[in-house]
């Protein structure tokens, strides 16, 4: 390659104002926020969580971002764990439809205070068992690690919780 | 159909997830292998980040947030290109900016660190590659300030920036420094990058940007990852 790439480097603490200025009541425009698509939208759901790390703590600064290329229209939002008294992340969107075999997914990109480097993981639904059983992706993550990947169906949505080490370590991958 | 083969992470210039000098990382980096994953455009569809509008100040720091004066400290202005790994311009990138203020004080909440405000500046800002990948932003040089990492730590001056490519594999956070500083060799979030990357994240002072008798010049290329070969068109 002609050029290397430039290292990555952590968000920090402070991304707030920054990344998401609204949801931490910054006076600055968000340019996206944790609504991929309208809570009010009839087919939305909620996706929510906790993200863990090693003395399993919850940890209050990190920043995700929830991507989806389907539906006709890519989607994409964000969602610190600084604002929500459990300190989870919330979003909105709608659940992806399967498509050829794969079972439907959201990726998930996690960055922190503490990774150099970002991290990068899927979000799979526990009521698509027949397709989650046949992915091509799940099926390359060792099987006792895949339920770490499933969210749980909960009352308005899913919910999955991030482990960044210990015996529950979320499968991350590398994309 | 597009058959583009994204590269992976170069890890020659790419910090490790766990980095102990960089005390954080202990328990917050992934710990087990990574899953390798296949790329398929649905793996890489991403939104299409030209298509947001920014504010007419977004790009310019000194002025975004002013509210009864001028922000104090050394004016810059920051340019340079965002390229992919071949040396191609990525047009439409949008960068998202954000630091310390002259003082090294952000304006973060949790930012407890003992040095002024300065009600003139946010210290957050954006700004979009045009069609040739070339960017510029104005803003006023940040500080450095001490953190917890370890007796007399000091973070080296530096801005913290967000770019996003056309997919999820060309994601880039990073922070760009300043030629000369002494902090740098302090620094375990500068030294987590390996050796042959660092020099990478320095910008260089330029002269032909900078401003006569208005703001010092500094110049940053950022690149991102791309694609083994050429693309081709298949049915």
């Amino acid at each position: 390659m002609k050029y290397k790439q430039t290292p990555s480097q952590t968000v920090g603490p402070y991304f707030a104002y920054g990344l998401t200025p609204e949801q931490y009541g910054y006076d600055f425009r968000s340019l996206v926020t944790n609504e991929l698509v309208s809570p009010l939208d009839q087919q939305s759901i909620r996706i929510t969580g906790r993200v863990f790390d090693g003395a399993s703590l919850p940890i209050t600064d990190a920043m995700i971002e929830m991507w989806q290329g389907d539906n006709g229209q890519p989607l994409f939002g964000r969602c610190g764990t600084g604002t929500d008294p459990q300190h989870r992340f919330i979003f909105y969107t709608v659940k992806p439809s399967p498509r050829s075999g794969q079972a439907p997914f959201l990726t998930l990109i996690i960055f922190m205070r503490g990774q150099l480097i970002h991290t990068y993981t899927r979000l799979y639904f526990d009521d698509e068992a027949d397709l989650n059983a046949q992915d091509m992706v799940l099926n390359q993550v060792p099987a006792e690690r895949r339920s770490t990947l499933i969210a749980r169906k909960i009352d308005g949505g899913y919910t999955l919780d991030i482990y960044m080490q210990g015996d529950r370590e979320t499968v991350f991958f590398d994309v | 159909m597009d058959q583009k083969q994204y590269n992976l992470l170069d890890r020659e210039v790419q910090p490790p997830y766990i980095y102990p000098d960089y005390k954080s990382t202990v328990l917050r980096a992934p710990t087990k292998p990574l899953v390798l994953l296949k790329h398929s455009l649905a793996e890489l569809s991403g939104p299409v980040f030209g298509d947001f509008v920014l504010g007419d100040l977004d790009h310019d720091l000194t002025k975004n947030s002013v509210k009864n004066g001028n922000p104090i400290g050394e004016r810059i202005v920051v340019h340079g290109r965002v390229l992919n790994e071949l040396g191609q311009p990525i047009p439409d990138t949008l960068i998202e900016i954000w630091q310390a203020n002259a003082a090294g004080r952000y304006v973060h909440k949790v930012d407890q660190h003992h040095a002024p405000l300065d009600p003139n500046f946010l210290g957050t800002g954006r700004c979009r590659s045009d069609k040739n990948g070339h960017y510029k932003f104005y803003t006023i040089k940040p500080g450095a300030y001490p953190w917890g990492n370890h007796p007399n730590a000091w973070r080296p001056n530096h801005i913290h920036f967000s770019l996003f490519g056309a997919n999820i594999t060309n994601r880039l956070v990073t922070q760009m420094y300043f030629p000369g500083d002494p902090l740098l060799q302090y620094d375990p979030i500068f030294l987590g990058v390996p050796p042959q990357g660092r020099d990478l994240l320095i910008s260089k002072f330029d002269l032909d940007i900078t401003e006569e008798s208005f703001a010092l010049g500094y110049r940053f290329d950022f690149i991102l990852r791309g694609y083994k070969s050429t693309p081709f068109e298949t049915l």
